[in-house]
């Protein structure tokens, strides 16, 4: 077990360092230029160009800048607000809790309901409710979410009154529940269809025809010998799915007015101001990459044969 | 949508199908059928392949040629026409079908000449990570090595950025976006499902006997590259590609939502466009909501019904 | 469909039973699968009876419905696509085909236990085996978690796994393939059972380890007294610690014999045929038969006696009429306890 933790470790540094060089090169190497692009179709001032680039640090050579982007991340410094001058991480400070919340909130929607419909489902393969929850899935994961959290929006605030349009106030659940739902919906599906498929496929593994022949109850069956190894994939994906979740804040929080993260690169997205979401994305590949190493960990502890390897 | 992509590689492509008879053990069917004439069999008479298919020949109709739906101009509004309660939804395919947009332009107008946007990209990114996914995926998992060692710590990397984020990230560094500029964004992060999906698949087949068997006859590294491996590493390619196709679509729809999109006429932008106006005229947001969905909906079905075909697991 | 005699099968059942119900029997078992390509009938009419401390080997290709039967009377079938229209699986003289679940559960692993072939994917790989054996006693007899764990290492010593209690925390893929069978027979030996059922136990293992596993489950048997189903299609396994032998052909009993006497003379074209396809010493240089043609397509079985395609002998009557399993006598009229043949020319067979 030390052995892989500390394999598994040596192994995300590469990631690491590789995943943001590669968010670096974006901001920086590729064709547009973000000081231009905050002026936008305004006539453009050379001069206070360069003086914000020397003030950001923007005229130095490239492998210069990425070093000191580098060694910023490790002292909590995102970057800075090229046109508030105010660094990224006071902008994150504030807004990261409430999008912490909004994607736990989503996470729990979606770990319940989905491993719920999915051992239903795959308990039943090939009968109506199978099925149903297939065609329903499906149609969860072809509407993409902006339409998802307008139609919610429309039918549960405008139309029926049930809750308010926005969340005025990100301590209250009760707001965060729509927004919950539809960030966390997509991912719903794919939990609900994966543990599904891994529950029916299980299902007829022979070591649960062992234990039905052992003469063990039914709940045991299901409860202690199928879950077990059925989960262990839908743990996998539900790793690398906070860091999707948090994508995901971008549109919902936009539709939900949720001050977080995310409303933030919605905002900062449309007065094109890059740096600010540059940060934020560094920020979340952080906890991406956090999350699925702690999967991994996780993974070992459930399934022995990694644990031994 | 976009994160579904990086799904279908972690779960190793079942997602959810309605797992076939298990034909017991002691009952194997004689004839021996190929995979593909097989699969065919079974897609003609999937209700959800045909429902599909035909969906998506009327969207690429609609694509190539969208005067045949509405003569009525995309871009040319007419103030006059303000939006508020102009639909007329007994004159089809009429400019005024779905009523008009904020500008003023015929709400169904857009939405054909949106088609083209979504099918573009969709099918561009597609082909593209294709070729890129399985042109990496295979020399990594046939050569194996430090070459492998290489190619799958940068996948790893790339797969390390959350799909839509980083495309957020690329494309806001660029001020006018065309199809292929957003094309081009969406393919440098998507490869990498498609690459681990080759590269596991290559790497199961390259143990097989028959491969073995070419070997010691002495066939070349690119005859046994592209007779043997190549041709039946391609059928869970295929599917993922499939499935993902109608990720990409949704991935234009979002962007172009968020702005940093295409320039053009786009369903996203008409569904952000419409937003504002949720409330007095729904149906300004609603009818390019149902067009990506519809849309994506019909990609994921065909995807599906391939997989379902082509998956011997299920069989 | 008769049933197998069992009242005076050769070497007579080592229990003290006074003969009158059988441990098990089994009627005119039929079982159908129904897939996308039809129905195919694997089981089709099977009768058997064994007695306790008794040993049947089943014989038969795969494809044979051996394995099937077997899943059948252990309740553990598929069902759907699994069906079973018509017969009778008796237990102690009651039909268990039509006892509620929850007593078939209770049966399944006290009273009948089953040994499967493939110990790896058998056994749950994400727990430990200590866990799995321990179980058997948590759940039929109510034990806690420490009794259940000492219980499962005095199992472990009992099938002779080294260091049995430094071991009982492993898990199932840190054993060796001979290992995790011990494992498998001592599972089912847990609740010292009155029946199992061995479906094909030393098929996966080395050769070496497959005299000590099958060396293993006959002496526990003997200890025990126990009924024992052998399933297998290796006529050289069952020789040793078989007392009578059914040879099963496309979901049939096409013979039923004492060992030795299947052995010695054979009285269905299909068994002389899986006894000339074994390798023999005094046959170096020779070519080794083998049974032409592929076992039959169970959806669509052959009209008339099923074997008729492959046989040698086969005459018109085999295309058209169904065998019947005959009495196999002597020349003379002799009885033969315990032997039946479902061959239209036995006699020819066995005499000839």
């Amino acid at each position: 077990m030390g052995r892989y933790v500390a394999r598994r470790l040596l192994q995300m540094i590469p990631v690491f360092l590789g995943s943001t060089f590669l968010i670096f090169c974006m901001m920086y190497a590729l064709p547009g230029d973000p000081v231009r692009a905050l002026y936008g179709d305004q006539a453009i001032d050379e001069a206070q160009i360069a003086a914000i680039k020397q003030s950001l640090g923007l005229d130095q050579p490239f492998m210069v800048q990425y070093w000191n982007y580098l060694t910023g991340l490790f002292q909590g410094d995102f970057g800075t607000q090229i046109a508030s001058q105010q660094p990224v991480a006071d902008v994150i400070a504030d807004a990261f809790p409430i999008t912490v919340r909004l994607t736990v909130f989503a996470f729990l929607f979606t770990v319940v309901v989905g491993i719920t419909l999915g051992v239903i489902a795959g308990l039943r393969p090939n009968t109506v409710v199978d099925k149903s929850l297939l065609v329903l899935t499906l149609l969860l994961i072809s509407v993409p979410s902006f339409v998802l959290g307008y139609t919610f929006q429309y039918v549960f605030a405008f139309q029926l009154g049930w809750v308010d349009p926005n969340v005025n106030d990100p301590e209250n659940y009760g707001q965060l529940l729509l927004p919950a739902v539809v960030l966390g919906s997509l991912s719903l599906a794919y939990v609900a269809r994966l543990t599904r498929t891994s529950i029916a496929e299980n299902l007829r593994a022979d070591y649960v025809r062992t234990a039905v022949a052992k003469g063990l109850p039914r709940r045991r069956i299901v409860g202690i010998h199928l879950m077990r190894n059925s989960l262990i994939p839908v743990v996998t994906f539900l790793g690398s799915d906070l860091g999707a979740l948090m994508g995901g804040a971008v549109v919902t929080e936009g539709i939900f007015n949720v001050r977080g993260v995310g409303y933030t690169v919605y905002e900062a997205l449309t007065r094109r101001e890059g740096s600010t979401v540059v940060g934020i994305v560094t920020l979340i590949v952080i906890i991406y990459l956090v999350c699925s190493l702690l999967v991994d960990l996780l993974y070992a502890v459930l399934d022995p044969r990694i644990r031994y390897a | 949508m976009p994160e579904a992509l990086d799904t279908t590689a972690k779960e190793k492509l079942p997602a959810a199908e309605p797992a076939t008879v298990p034909v017991p053990v002691d009952a194997k069917p004689e004839k021996a059928r190929s995979l593909w004439s097989d699969a065919w069999d079974d897609l003609r008479r999937s209700p959800m392949f045909l429902i599909s298919a035909a969906l998506i020949l009327l969207l690429l109709v609609m694509a190539a040629f969208p005067g045949l739906f509405t003569g009525a101009s995309p871009r040319d509004g007419d103030l006059s026409n303000h939006y508020l309660g102009a639909a007329n939804w007994t004159n089809f395919f009429g400019a005024d079908w779905f009523g008009y947009d904020v500008q003023g332009r015929s709400i169904w107008a857009r939405m054909v000449y949106g088609a083209r946007a979504s099918i573009l990209v969709g099918v561009g990114v597609t082909v593209l990570v294709t070729i890129a996914g399985t042109l990496i995926g295979v020399l990594a998992g046939y050569f194996g090595g430090w070459l492998d060692a290489i190619l799958f710590r940068l996948t790893d990397v790339f797969s390390g950025i959350p799909f839509m984020l980083g495309a957020m990230v690329v494309l806001t560094t660029f001020t006018e976006r065309s199809v292929l500029v957003v094309v081009l964004a969406l393919a440098f992060l998507g490869w990498t499902t498609i690459a681990r999906v080759a590269r596991g698949s290559v790497i199961t087949i390259k143990q097989a006997d028959y491969v073995t068997a070419a070997k010691a006859l002495g066939a070349s590294t690119s005859r046994i590259l592209f007779r043997h491996i190549l041709p039946n590493a391609i059928a869970p390619v295929i599917v993922v590609a499939t499935i993902a196709l109608g990720g990409y679509i949704a991935a234009e729809a979002t962007l172009s939502y968020l702005g940093i999109g295409l320039s053009g006429v786009s369903w996203g932008i008409d569904v952000s466009a419409g937003k504002d106006q949720l409330r007095n005229a729904p149906h300004v947001l609603m009818m390019p909501s149902v067009m990506v969905s519809v849309t994506v909906l019909a990609f994921l079905m065909f995807g599906d019904a391939v997989r379902n075909a082509l998956d011997p697991k299920m069989r | 469909m008769t049933i197998i005699d069992n009242t005076a099968a050769a070497p007579a059942p080592r229990s003290a039973d006074d003969g009158s119900t059988p441990l098990l029997e089994v009627r005119d078992l039929h079982v159908e699968f129904h897939t996308r390509d039809g129905v195919a009938k694997a089981v089709n009419g099977v009768n058997y009876t064994v007695n306790a401390g008794e040993t049947l080997a089943v014989l038969g290709e795969s494809g044979s419905g051996k394995s099937v039967t077997a899943q059948a009377i252990m309740g553990i079938l598929d069902m759907p696509p699994g069906k079973i229209p018509q017969g009778e699986i008796l237990f102690r003289g009651e039909d268990m085909l039509k006892m509620p679940a929850e007593e078939r559960r209770k049966i399944r692993g006290s009273q009948i236990a089953m040994i499967f072939q493939d110990a790896l994917s058998s056994l749950n790989p994400v727990l430990t085996v200590g866990y799995q054996l321990g179980e058997m006693f948590r759940v039929h007899q109510g034990l806690s978690k420490k009794e259940a764990k000492a219980k499962a290492i005095e199992l472990m010593d009992r099938v002779k796994i080294p260091a049995a209690a430094a071991r009982v925390n492993d898990y199932p893929h840190q054993f060796s393939g001979g290992m995790r069978q011990r494992i498998m027979i001592a599972m089912a030996l847990a609740l010292e059972p009155d029946l199992i059922i061995a479906d094909e136990p030393t098929t996966a293992l080395d050769v070496t380890v497959q005299a000590q596993v099958m060396d293993l489950l006959a002496e526990l048997q003997r200890e025990y007294n126990m009924g024992l189903i052998l399933i297998t299609h290796d006529l050289g396994v069952v020789a040793d610690v078989a007392d009578k032998i059914a040879v099963m052909y496309a979901g049939r009993i096409v013979e039923t014999a004492p060992v030795h006497e299947l052995y010695k003379r054979p009285a269905h074209p299909y068994t002389r045929g899986l006894l000339d396809s074994i390798p023999r010493l005094d046959q170096k240089g020779q070519e080794l038969y083998a049974i032409k043609g592929l076992p039959p397509n169970l959806l669509r079985i052959p009209t008339g006696c099923a074997f008729n395609p492959r046989c040698p002998m086969a005459q018109d009557v085999c295309r058209t009429d169904v065998p019947p399993l005959f009495d196999v006598t002597e020349r003379d009229g002799g009885e033969l306890p315990g032997r039946r043949s479902a061959c239209h020319f036995w006699k020819e067979q066995i005499h000839g």
